[in-house]
């Protein structure tokens, strides 16, 4: 239905600015554009990152799923990998400990002022996707490809209505959300 | 409004839905999933390009992601943007160097700081990448279309992380 504006070169340029700048203004309004908040749950002492996370995943899961089931939106798994998602993974968590941000949440920290965010986290971010980008074809067949399993999404695997698995995750994130509230995090 | 754009902070419930509507948003009109590391190889390839010419973009890696300005670049700018914008409005915007956290375990001194966030960015930037996405690709929009890949990833962010942020802290620090 909204095929055509996909299409719109400049239109959807101006669409990227303004989603990314709603995205960003949110990041920043829920603190987790600072080091603190980040390194906070990391240290299991301040859940502001979880509560985000997973409130964003209940709300986009069931919009999503709704709007595919209309026909409005193709969905966009990632292809994974042992090699990509479970080693690629934990390097990105002790990534993730030392510089206390994330892409998304360093830009939005050099928004709000931080220079560690600047001068050492999106600057080393620049040269680390470099050092990538230059090692990718070799890393790629030795890492990457390890223990491939491709774009699959969990209603896929199981081979089930996409809703069931929508209830069941919904279910446990918002059981997961009312156990954090309880318990004072 | 006005009053509630001005505020410092947002309950995360209201930011997380809010994320949450944005994404149908940017897959009913975009066709784009919320991503930013994607935005970071780009602008890397980008400067690479300004010092070693063309051929920059023939590398395997920039076939699959194109160095250039498409949507996911404008969005990484926009959040630069919009988190300036937030912290603004909130008069929160200051020059920090060194975060409150890190200076009660490791004092004010600036330099330790900047090298463990360089060297932590250099390993994100890599690992990003390795991981096929970060915290927003994976974290949020992978996970809510309930895609394998995505939630095995942020599974071992946590783990990783957790890990990490525990030895710094509860065993150097």
């Amino acid at each position: 239905m909204f095929t055509k504006i996909h299409s719109k070169k400049g239109l959807q340029l101006v669409l990227g600015l303004l989603a990314g700048i709603v995205f960003g203004f949110l990041l920043q309004k829920g603190g987790v554009t600072q080091y603190d908040v980040i390194l906070g749950q990391l240290l299991l002492i301040d859940f502001t990152m979880v509560k985000i996370m997973l409130s964003a995943i209940v709300v986009g899961m069931i919009g999503v799923y709704f709007f595919k089931g209309l026909g409005l939106v193709k969905l966009q798994p990632k292809a994974g990998s042992t090699g990509m998602n479970v080693f690629g993974g934990l390097f990105f968590g002790i990534s993730f400990a030392l510089l206390g941000y994330c892409p998304g949440t360093a830009v939005g920290a050099i928004g709000s002022g931080y220079m560690d965010a600047l001068l050492g986290g999106v600057i080393g971010m620049l040269v680390g996707a470099g050092l990538f980008a230059a090692v990718y074809p070799r890393f790629s067949t030795l890492v990457l490809q390890e223990g491939y399993f491709g774009d699959i999404t969990f209603p896929e695997l199981f081979k089930v209505n996409p809703w069931i698995l929508v209830a069941i995750f919904s279910g446990i994130i918002v059981l997961i959300l009312y156990l954090l509230e309880s318990l004072g995090l | 409004m006005l009053e509630w754009l001005q505020m410092k902070h947002w309950s995360p419930y209201a930011v997380g839905i809010a994320i949450g509507i944005l994404s149908w948003l940017t897959f009913l009109f975009s066709n784009q999933a919320v991503s930013c590391s994607t935005g970071i190889t780009q602008t890397s390839g980008m400067i690479e390009k300004i010092f070693r010419g063309k051929r920059v973009a023939q590398k395997a890696y920039y076939q699959k992601f194109p160095p250039v300005a498409d949507w996911k670049w404008t969005f990484l700018l926009g959040v630069l943007i919009g988190a300036f914008l937030s912290a603004l409005l909130s008069g929160s915007f200051d020059f920090k160097w060194v975060p409150q956290l890190w200076e009660q375990a490791f004092g004010a001194a600036v330099l330790p700081r900047l090298i463990t966030a360089f060297v932590g960015g250099v390993f994100m930037g890599f690992a990003s990448r390795w991981a096929n996405g970060c915290t927003s690709g994976h974290g949020i929009s992978g996970t809510l279309q309930l895609a394998v890949s995505s939630w095995i990833s942020v599974i071992f962010f946590f783990i990783g992380g957790i890990a990490c942020a525990l030895l710094i802290y509860r065993v150097i620090g």
